[in-house]
């Protein structure tokens, strides 16, 4: 076979159906922007969830030295040993409690390093600046404030915090963005296919005498059905990189100029470029298989070979 | 080169069979008329023979191959060997002559070199030497049709098949087709052949096979139209 001739087909099956090859990459473009954006979603949740987040439910703050002089919690000073073991033996004592972590100022230091990295706050910080801290799994999450009533106003103890009732809300706007996301991804995926299906039809149709030029003088199967299969991947493929270059866009102006949310949030922490180019090669492969295989499909029904 | 036995072909929500219980034989370098009345069964004779439609019972062997026993994919290799000329040419017109020539070899994969060796060669054969240039619907009718003769013979095919090539043509320049058609049949091409066309069966006098409602009614060595319709 050969490509040149093939190529001239394709093209040619393009532009004849030009309306139509624009709504299947527009299509496919939002459908796959979609897609990478809810990716990208899910990713910031990730991220933003730090290491603590899906192992426990309560966090018992301890005053370190620096609480001891401006917080009015730890006015009798940094926690002492004594007041750590009293904690412990009670926590151990409760019914409600399933387990419980103890983090060190070493161990908050790296965990807060691993989630904040370069940021300018974490390289200004040293491990005694942090909280050692007890993390509490509790059998039932909604048991919350036992913990708080025990716990809160102790000495030695800053705050007790309920690790998901700060971030359930942020999470679940998140969450709900996510599925609209999925859904509307889901319904231009849809049109894209059926797009791509009638394009096929559409293309088949217009060259039938082509190809049925092309079956009398024993063109195989495949022969005939690659410029068509082809054309949806090339069409697909456009669409795809459009997909990319929106993300790349759309990171670029939400998180770093434009609406420069992390000038704005800087206690959040936000996925990187590297998030987003890992996107990227999904994203292309999904634009220039899916169409492909829709097109494949297609022509068993449309083409008679 | 074709063998029929005891073929049947019955169309799907059809309750007349369009072909009743055929045997024959075509050798090797025959010409063969197929003649009868439309709706006789000759298009689908030649479907079969082309394998565009199964037989529904009896067996069909073309080119030394049972074709119910073809599988699907290796049915283009089977009709490369064979050429087709249909009554309405069937070009492409946004290509050249030329180009619709090559396109038989180009789909076969045939290298350029190739092509541009046997493209004027063949074009010649047939009496349009220096048109490749031109497109089809600048010709006569005529003369599209060499070029689909053209087409069917430049991969030198061992059977030519040919449904009514002369049936949109006048008398004179059918005359002109029915040479061209002699000619290759000389070239040890075997040719199958459906017609209407009563002067040119009675003036060729080769193997005449006539259909009536799918049956075989008359298989006639150098014979003549027929009744009168």
């Amino acid at each position: 076979m050969r490509a040149q001739f093939v190529l001239s087909e394709i093209g040619v099956g393009l532009r004849r159906n030009l309306t139509m090859t624009f709504a299947v990459i527009v299509s496919v473009a939002l459908s796959l922007a979609l897609f990478g954006g809810s990716l990208l979603m899910s990713d910031q949740v990730n991220t933003m969830k730090g290491y603590w987040y899906d192992k426990v439910n309560v966090s018992i703050f301890l005053c370190n030295k620096s609480d001891a002089e401006s917080d009015p919690n730890c006015a009798k000073g940094a926690v002492t040993d004594d007041q750590k073991k009293q904690i412990k033996a009670d926590l151990d004592k409760m019914d409600v409690v399933q387990k419980v972590t103890y983090e060190s100022q070493d161990q908050a230091y790296k965990h807060y390093k691993e989630q904040f990295g370069d940021s300018p706050l974490a390289s200004s910080l040293t491990p005694d600046q942090m909280q050692e801290s007890y993390r509490i799994k509790l059998k039932d999450p909604q048991k919350y404030q036992v913990i708080a009533t025990a716990f809160d106003g102790r000495d030695g103890v800053q705050s007790v915090q309920d690790q998901k009732g700060i971030l359930d809300n942020l999470f679940g706007l998140l969450n709900g963005m996510n599925w609209a996301a999925r859904a509307v991804m889901a319904l231009m995926l849809v049109v894209a296919l059926m797009l791509i299906v009638n394009t096929v039809r559409v293309s088949a149709f217009s060259r039938r005498r082509e190809t049925g030029i092309m079956r009398l003088v024993g063109a195989s199967g495949f022969y005939i059905q690659a410029p068509f299969i082809m054309e949806a991947a090339v069409a697909g493929l456009i669409g795809g990189t459009l997909a990319c270059a929106f993300l790349l866009i759309a990171r670029y102006f939400i998180i770093d100029h434009g609406l420069a949310l992390s000038e704005k949030l800087n206690l959040i922490n936000f996925i990187g470029w590297d998030a987003v180019l890992t996107k990227l090669p999904l994203i292309l492969a999904t634009s220039l298989l899916m169409p492909a295989l829709a097109a494949f499909f297609a022509l068993r029904k449309y083409l008679k070979v | 080169m074709i063998r029929f036995d005891n073929v049947s072909k019955v169309y799907p929500k059809q309750t007349r069979p369009a072909l009743r219980d055929v045997s024959l034989e075509v050798e090797k370098g025959e010409f063969v008329f197929l003649v009868g009345s439309s709706g006789s069964g000759k298009s689908t004779f030649l479907r079969l023979i082309l394998r565009e439609e199964r037989c529904s019972h009896g067996q069909v062997h073309v080119l030394g191959k049972d074709l119910a026993r073809l599988s699907n994919w290796k049915v283009p290799q089977m009709r490369r060997q064979l050429g087709t000329v249909f009554q309405d040419f069937r070009l492409l017109p946004n290509k050249t002559v030329g180009e619709n020539v090559a396109f038989a070899q180009e789909v076969i994969g045939k290298s350029r070199g190739e092509i541009r060796k046997s493209v004027p060669q063949v074009l010649d054969l047939v009496g349009l030497g220096g048109k490749e240039d031109r497109m089809p619907g600048e010709l006569s009718g005529g003369e599209q049709q060499r070029v689909a003769i053209a087409r069917a013979f430049v991969n030198r095919p061992k059977l030519l098949i040919a449904d009514e090539p002369t049936g949109n043509l006048d008398p004179q320049t059918s005359v002109g087709i029915m040479k061209l058609l002699d000619r290759i049949n000389r070239t040890g091409t075997t040719v199958v052949m459906a017609t209407h066309d009563q002067n040119i069966v009675d003036q060729m006098r080769k193997r005449v096979i006539e259909l009536e409602k799918g049956r075989l009614v008359r298989d006639q060595a150098r014979g003549v139209y027929g009744y009168q319709h």
